[in-house]
């Protein structure tokens, strides 16, 4: 039975093939991600983009990966296979709470006051009201991703603070879409009567002629509260040179690029510090998001 | 003139097998009462024509290195598959002991996709994540076929050795050989089943088919998906095309170096996670022995089984008892599909494509897509569920009927479906279907991800907000309650005297 030996050899020598040390770039690269926050191939376009800017900018090589889901890149994050990252306000908070040292080192202009959006279905009646609309009641609702800033933890505060019950008691259903993009869909389409999305992913998504008003529009704009920012880990100047920490920062905050900005969308990025994010850190633990 | 009396034992109206069968079929109406199932959707109509003209419309163009990802789908099914097999192999050899058993029963009954989430966490987006998610579930299940291959096989060989043969020999020369081609159509399934839990492992983030499949779907490039689909049941259908005997050493040996990088491996992420992730957070905060950390401890289990366990639990059994009897009632109406007695050979390589379209396709990607048409509810779930593991019952039973003799005046058409060929064929088909309730369990039970409320929901959210002792916990509460279904199904395999031959589909 030579088929047995030959396979068994083979899986041996496999066995090896994996536990041998995997072959080792010349030069590490500066890897990073982002949250899986848009439709994936945006975001890819997106951040090769930036990942040449940085290659040519850093000189060092820079490479995006793509993952799919909030806690992946959080974990890539914190597992150091990633060095930088493009987070929320919440995963923001959540990696650099599990990353001592790690910082937070820019955020877009826009992010020091976002907003979400509470959009609905025309077929709900509902329309736009200064006032919190607590005749959304009853009917069903999505959240976006469940790690998302903007289209869970600001918009489940506000439900809270509201209704004095959780979500799943206010409304018939509630669904996590997985991202922004998605919960526009879902809401322009019926599958969902009410939904809270990114403003910045609303308007991009609005000039891009994706949005049908008659189908679609916003009823409450939340107040505003910091989001998205760059954060980096701590130890990344043992791995490049000194000071790379504050090289990346101005590489980010010196970015002009009109066509790079207008892909997140941002007017600029701006210094941002771990401390900025002290409000999102409350609100998250007091829906006891984080323990 | 005594009439000899001919004495009527009061026999039971119905048998132990119908009486199974629509004890069965009650607790899934009962549960169909119970459960969510509607179209959200207010326009289904609309997705479902835009993905019927991306059906038609394939575009291969899209995908970027798409050879590249074909393959490493192939090389993480090989490398999974082989390292399984090998690991199955070897505890076969010790699968007599009750540990042994009782670990490969646990380890399969969590699902890969399950495994990968763990080993993300260890490991990162290393391609060892996705070799080892499958190969662990894999060695637990190959491990008990194997073992039981070896037990039930004839062995007249071992019967006329000569006295003193040592037991490597005995096995290797008398054992092996007898049972070596069942072992090999064995794990050649398990090939085939390896490439679609590569596939399905693309959804958590592994560079496989199923990785572009999930941004297709997601950002509805029907067009994409179509052409991703079509890539895969090409695979899958010319399987036995490429996958020669001769060449399988050559391709083990090649997978690993076709995986693709990845992240390096850190052993301090792997003992972080072992030693401090999963340990209940009570426990990790407190003071060992302060009575407080243990009463905290008993809080965090009992609200995490209430809040989470039990409702996860509740919405995993609703389910899976209603897929269960539907997928029993789509074997028993595709089976003739295939079947000589029903179909001549144009009408049968018909029914064959159809089949196997059907249950090449994982379930899970199933489930994605009537998700994307009807919306949230257990329908999407139900009906993805049925369709992929009736077509495997299905192809099952109509080449069992194949078997069946039929007398020369046999009805015809109908009554020959109806009063000959079904009941002839049901233990068998029972066998199988109650060999996939395990199966159609942990299925049920990853669909959570997706967003149906089964125990997969509640893990997905320990995980999303990087909890991971919860959601370890609730991994843990899985694979028990899969184990108990496990152990129920062969009580009533065992009660009804149903044939365990050939039932591992």
């Amino acid at each position: 039975m030579p088929s047995i030996r030959t396979l068994a050899l083979c899986s041996a020598v496999s066995l090896l093939a994996w536990a041998a040390p995997a072959p080792i770039a010349l030069a590490d690269p500066f890897v990073f991600t982002a949250i899986p926050d848009e439709d994936e191939s945006r975001l890819r376009q997106r951040f090769d983009k930036l990942a040449d800017y940085f290659t040519k900018k850093l000189g060092v090589e820079t490479k995006y990966i793509p993952v799919k889901s909030y806690a992946a890149a959080i974990t890539a994050f914190r597992n150091n296979q990633v060095q930088l990252a493009w987070f929320g306000g919440l995963s923001g908070v959540r990696a650099r709470n599990l990353v001592p040292g790690s910082l937070a080192i820019a955020q877009g202009y826009e992010d020091q006051a976002f907003v979400t959006y509470f959009i609905a279905h025309a077929s709900t009646g509902l329309k736009l009201s200064a006032a919190f609309p607590k005749d959304m009641a009853g009917k069903t609702f999505t959240f976006g991703s469940k790690g998302s800033t903007s289209g869970r933890l600001i918009p489940e505060y506000h439900i809270r603070r509201n209704f004095k019950t959780a979500p799943g008691k206010v409304f018939k259903k509630v669904g996590f879409s997985g991202n922004h993009s998605k919960t526009i869909a879902l809401v322009q389409s019926g599958a969902y009567q009410v939904g809270a999305v990114n403003f910045k992913v609303w308007q991009n998504q609005m000039k891009a002629g994706k949005i049908d008003p008659a189908k679609v529009s916003v009823i409450w704009k939340t107040p505003p509260y910091p989001d998205y920012q760059w954060t980096i880990r701590g130890d990344v100047g043992k791995r490049w040179k000194a000071g790379f920490i504050q090289r990346v920062r101005d590489v980010l905050l010196a970015m002009k690029d009109p066509d790079l900005l207008n892909s997140f969308p941002r007017k600029s990025f701006v210094p941002a510090s771990n401390i900025d994010y002290r409000p999102i850190w409350d609100v998250a633990k007091q829906i006891k998001l984080i323990d | 003139m005594a009439v000899p009396t001919i004495s009527t034992p009061s026999t039971p109206r119905f048998s132990p097998v119908a009486k199974v069968s629509m004890g069965f079929v009650a607790v899934a109406v009962a549960c169909f009462v119970f459960a969510d199932i509607s179209i959200t959707t207010l326009d289904p109509w609309s997705e479902m024509k835009r993905m019927a003209w991306g059906a038609v419309t394939p575009d291969f163009s899209v995908v970027t290195g798409l050879g590249m990802v074909v393959v490493r789908t192939i090389a993480f099914a090989l490398s999974g598959v082989a390292l399984g097999a090998l690991g199955g192999f070897l505890l076969s050899q010790v699968f007599h002991l009750g540990p042994v058993r009782w670990a490969c029963a646990s380890v399969r009954a969590i699902h890969e996709l399950f495994w990968a989430l763990i080993f993300l966490q260890m490991l990162g987006l290393s391609p060892l994540t996705g070799v080892l998610a499958i190969a662990i579930p894999y060695a637990g299940i190959c491990a008990k076929v194997y073992a039981e291959t070896l037990e039930e096989a004839e062995l007249p060989a071992l019967r006329v050795l000569p006295k003193g043969t040592g037991m490597v020999s005995a096995f290797f020369f008398a054992r092996l050989p007898e049972v070596w081609v069942h072992l090999k159509t064995y794990t050649a399934y398990r090939f085939e089943c390896g490439l679609r839990s590569a596939t399905v492992l693309g959804f958590v983030g592994l560079p496989t088919l199923g990785f572009h499949l999930e941004t297709a779907f997601s950002e509805g490039n029907y067009s994409e998906a179509a052409a991703l689909l079509i890539i895969f049941y090409v695979l899958i259908a010319s399987l036995r095309f490429w996958m020669r005997p001769k060449l399988v050493g050559f391709y083990v040996l090649g997978a690993p170096f076709l995986l693709g990088g990845g992240a390096a491996i850190d052993m301090a992420n792997i003992t972080r996670f072992l030693t401090v992730d999963i340990v209940p957070a009570p426990l990790r905060r407190g003071e060992f022995l302060d009575g407080q950390t243990w009463s905290n401890l008993g809080d965090w289990t009992w609200t995490l089984l209430m809040d989470q366990a039990l409702p996860g639990m509740i919405a995993t059994l609703l389910l899976t008892q209603i897929a269960l009897v539907a997928t029993g009632i789509l074997a028993l109406v595709l089976f003739p599909l295939i079947s000589r007695k029903f179909f001549g050979p144009v009408g049968r390589s018909v029914g064959h494509g159809f089949l196997v379209v059907m249950r090449s396709t994982p379930e899970f990607i199933l489930a994605y897509i009537f998700l994307q048409l009807w919306g949230p509810s257990m329908l999407p779930a139900i009906v993805a569920l049925s369709i992929h593991n009736g077509a495997i019952i299905g192809h099952l039973v109509g080449r069992f009927s194949d078997e069946v003799r039929l007398r020369p005046d046999s009805p015809r058409g109908l009554n020959l479906y109806g009063f000959e060929i079904v009941p002839r064929v049901y233990g068998q088909f029972l066998a199988f279907l109650f060999y996939r309730w395990e199966v159609i369990m942990r299925e049920t039970a990853i669909l959570g991800i997706l967003g149906i409320a089964t125990l997969g929901f509640f893990i997905d959210s320990a995980l999303a907000d990087i909890r991971l002792d919860r959601a370890m916990f609730l991994i843990a509460v899985t694979a028990v309650f899969n184990m108990g279904i496990d152990i129920l199904s062969r009580r009533i395999r065992s009660r009804l005297r149903l044939s365990t031959q050939a039932g591992r589909a």
